[in-house]
């Protein structure tokens, strides 16, 4: 029987490591961020991306070597979960939107031309620079957007200290996501966008639930000091911390291995964001409260009733 | 809250009842489901192009070409007028968006003929009321035309909206199952096509505008077809459709354009046996294609397809029935697509593609396939852990989570919501979450019981307690969601609907449902049920 209830971790104790931490992972994601940049997929950067399915397996440095002879610019091959599964990208051609669409024919018949087995053309996408330029901004604002909707709701049914150290961490966990990315160098598309709002969503999901307990033990242990306070609060409902992120990332890892090629991008994007969403409800969000000088005199009569 | 009526536990039992049966037809045929009887539900999920494969393209109407005719029009207008009234004007400049020249004896009654003018040949895109679709300035002797804004506006809208008729035609021309066209935003066009993985002859097909003219070809002077002189005026230089260098000095003029056509059939020339585009005339192209022929015996004229010549025969003898027939050099399926344009109409625009994104049948097949594959072992995980986590209640908080799948289905299928593969990824993703609900109840309940609660209290209480907290952990979530989709379009706006359906049905049963199953053994409940040890 699986029994976390009832702990007494110190986990304020550690704050001044978790924050070290933290901002020491803060500080590679950005430092990443100018210095490898994000690898953006055709969502972002636009241009062809082309998925084959060949009957032999195809030697991919030839292939690569015969496209890059159609003066393409830079194209791409690499394996896409097997070795008769291949992927293709070429970069944005210049010369604007209509260009774009020469490539995939051009393609194709290079590859009809080259390769002597049957190809299956699985995928086929091309996204010209306008509606690149205008995911790229969608993109961030709705990012922006989310992370502000937040940090409204939470002063709505908390206060503004509450508010603070929410999108605190909120910023936080997104700023590790984008950093893993540039560190990794894995592809950025937009559904990575997607897994960030969602992201956004679990972590402070999670944040709520700490906080919850936060104030209704600010109203029930009125004298009782506020890193102790902090600690009870964590410990209460850790339990219930570990039990959702376990059944999330069983769901999730269950989809990163059998969920197929396509998805995978995604579904790493969501492990890395749950991971460091579950840490930073603890480890940063809550401890922050410390430093915000919250309220201790709640009104019992408010909307969250918890008096006996 | 341990309590439920009778009505309380028939609605909630209703509810879930109502919910699964409309997620029944996805386990069955087509065929199979024909044979259901009528008060059934038989609307299955619809699938997103990247699951059943088929194409997406995003089209924008090239609105600056547009203007520029417009531009061109009023200035054939602006010069007529000022000739018609001998005035000489110089410095003539014609810029994307308005005309300037300096004139001498420019006065209101000038300015009011150029507006009635110009106001009459757009009758079409005027709304009603207006008094004029042009700005006349004046300073001294320089005079600047310009349309107003509305009018610019107006004319836009109009050729998007005719755009979109004209690729609904030709679209439905080929036979495509079920396509989807809509207009987004002001200028665009989002093309869906099932079933389509290679877009190649319906991407041609709107990649011209198709606009037909027949013009007599320029005799008057000594012509190299493979180095053209300069065409004088009244004339210009065209190139041949088959053959880029072969060019064609035509007449300015159009005896008949393509909006005269009623009919074009592709066919075969009885002699040559080559194909061949008969066509059909209404009464007024008719007459004016007769007029022109019975003139220019024996001079040949051209057939112009977006200006380029497609052939230009010599006029026999004079053409008075009204139709006629093409022939270009052209296969059956040229012949055919041609047919198709000319039926369908002229674009009033060009239409620059934006992004295609197309997905062949085997890989929407195999993505299903994953994502099922991954759904049910993320539920076999889930399931067991939570039973080893909350025992007896992580039993009924599983049972809570297979009706909560199966409803988020049904609803998939109520409101005919498209699921996607990122949509799999949400249902699995809403798998994991799903039980937090349950979660947050059962650790109330516990803490209760450690507190010293008998167990009905802590069940009581559990429920009152994590209410709050709940609610405001999903409503974050779902916050995240509805921005995803009003930000997103395509693949990801799925995301976030089974994201926000998950939401729902597992508040949902978390609060009837598994609050019910409890409740109908709330008296022989005790802590060992909730996974805490027998002495706690």
């Amino acid at each position: 029987m699986l029994n976390i209830s009832g702990t007494q971790i110190n986990f304020l104790k550690v704050r001044v490591i978790t924050f070290i931490l933290s901002a020491i992972l803060i500080f590679l994601s950005i430092g990443a961020f100018f210095v490898n940049g994000l690898n953006f997929g055709i969502d972002f950067k636009g241009g062809t991306l082309i998925e084959i399915e060949t009957s032999q397996e195809i030697e991919i440095s030839g292939l690569r070597d015969n496209l890059n002879t159609l003066e393409l610019g830079d194209v791409q091959v690499q394996e896409f979960g097997s070795s008769k599964n291949l992927l293709i990208r070429v970069e944005q051609q210049l010369g604007g939107d209509q260009v774009q669409q020469d490539v995939v024919q051009i393609v194709k018949d290079s590859l009809g031309s080259y390769l002597s087995s049957d190809i299956n053309f699985r995928r086929t996408e091309v996204v010209g620079p306008k509606v690149s330029g205008e995911l790229i901004q969608s993109g961030a604002i709705a990012i922006f957007v989310a992370v502000f909707a937040m940090l409204v709701y939470i002063w709505f049914r908390f206060e503004w200290q509450f508010s603070l150290g929410a999108v605190l961490a909120l910023v936080h966990d997104v700023i590790l996501t984008i950093g893993v990315f540039c560190i990794t160098q894995l592809e950025f598309n937009l559904p990575i966008i997607a897994a960030i709002l969602t992201i956004v969503g679990y972590s402070m999901n999670d944040t709520v639930v700490v906080y919850d307990r936060v104030r209704e033990n600010l109203r029930k242990h009125r004298s009782k000091e506020i890193t102790d306070l902090l600690n009870l609060s964590i410990n209460d409902t850790l339990s219930r911390t570990i039990v959702t992120s376990v059944t999330t990332l069983l769901a999730l890892l269950s989809l990163f291995i059998f969920g197929g090629e396509v998805i995978k991008g995604f579904t790493f994007a969501m492990i890395w964001g749950v991971i460091i969403g579950t840490y930073s409800s603890i480890f940063v969000a809550a401890p922050l409260l410390r430093y915000l000088d919250v309220k201790r005199e709640w009104n019992t009569t408010s909307a969250v009733d918890s008096t006996r | 809250m341990l309590y439920f009526s009778n009505l309380k536990i028939f609605s909630v039992l209703a509810v879930i009842i109502i919910t699964l049966l409309f997620a029944v037809p996805n386990f069955f045929g087509k065929d199979q489901l024909e044979t259901f009887p009528n008060f059934f539900p038989k609307q299955q999920v619809n699938l997103g192009l990247d699951l059943q494969g088929g194409s997406h393209l995003l089209l924008e109407v090239d609105t600056e070409e547009i203007i520029k005719e417009r531009v061109e029009n009023l200035n054939a207008d602006v010069r007529r007028v000022l000739k018609k009234n001998n005035l000489n004007y110089s410095n003539f400049k014609v810029s994307n968006e308005s005309l300037k020249f300096i004139v001498e004896g420019f006065n209101s009654e000038i300015q009011k003929e150029i507006s009635e003018l110009s106001m009459s040949n757009s009758q079409n895109i005027l709304a009603m009321g207006d008094q004029t679709n042009l700005i006349i300035t004046q300073e001294e002797n320089t005079v600047q035309i310009n349309f107003t804004e509305e009018f610019v506006k107006q004319s836009v809208s109009n050729a998007v909206a005719q755009s979109l008729e004209i690729v609904r035609r030709r679209i439905d021309e080929l036979g495509t199952r079920e396509p989807s066209i809509q207009r987004q935003g002001s200028s665009r066009i989002i093309i869906q096509l099932p079933g389509i993985d290679d877009p190649d002859r319906i991407k041609s097909l709107l990649g011209q505008t198709a606009k037909l003219t027949f013009q007599l070809v320029d005799t008057s002077v000594n012509f190299d077809p493979f180095n053209p002189s300069k065409a004088p005026i009244g004339s210009e230089i065209l190139a041949s459709d088959a053959d880029e260098e072969f060019k064609y000095i035509v007449k300015k003029r159009i005896m008949v354009g393509g909006e005269n056509l009623v009919d074009a059939q592709p066919g075969f020339d009885p002699q040559t046996n080559e194909p061949i585009v008969s066509f059909r005339f209404d009464r007024i192209g008719a007459t004016k294609f007769g007029r022109v022929t019975q003139q220019n015996v024996g001079k040949p004229f051209a057939i112009v397809l977006d200006n380029k010549v497609i052939s230009a025969p010599v006029i026999r003898e004079a053409i008075l029935g009204g139709s006629g027939q093409i022939s270009g050099g052209f296969d059956s399926e040229e012949a055919n697509d041609l047919a198709i344009l000319l039926r369908a109409g002229a674009l009033p625009a060009p239409l620059i593609i934006l992004e295609e994104r197309s997905v062949g049948p085997d890989l929407g097949a195999d993505s299903i396939e994953a994502g099922q594959f991954a759904a049910i072992i993320g539920f076999i995980a889930v399931i067991i852990f939570m039973i080893f986590v909350y025992r007896y209640f992580g039993l009924l908080a599983d049972i809570a989570l297979i009706i909560n799948l199966f409803m988020v289905l049904g609803v998939l299928s109520l409101f005919q919501a498209t699921l996607t593969l990122p949509g799999i990824a949400g249902i699995i993703l809403t798998i994991g979450m799903a039980v937090d609900a349950n979660v947050l109840i059962f650790e109330r309940v516990k803490e209760e019981i450690r507190n010293g609660s008998n167990m009905m209290n802590a069940v009581e209480n559990g429920y009152k307690r994590a209410l709050s907290t709940i609610l405001d952990a999903n409503i974050t979530t779902l916050i995240a969601a509805i921005i995803l989709f009003f930000m997103a379009s395509g693949p990801v706006r799925g995301f976030s609907i089974t994201l926000a359906i998950g939401i729902f049905t597992s508040v949902f049963t978390a609060f009837t449902f598994t609050r019910l199953l409890i409740s109908f053994n709330a008296k022989r409940l005790k802590p060992n049920f909730v996974g805490l040890s027998k002495n706690a």
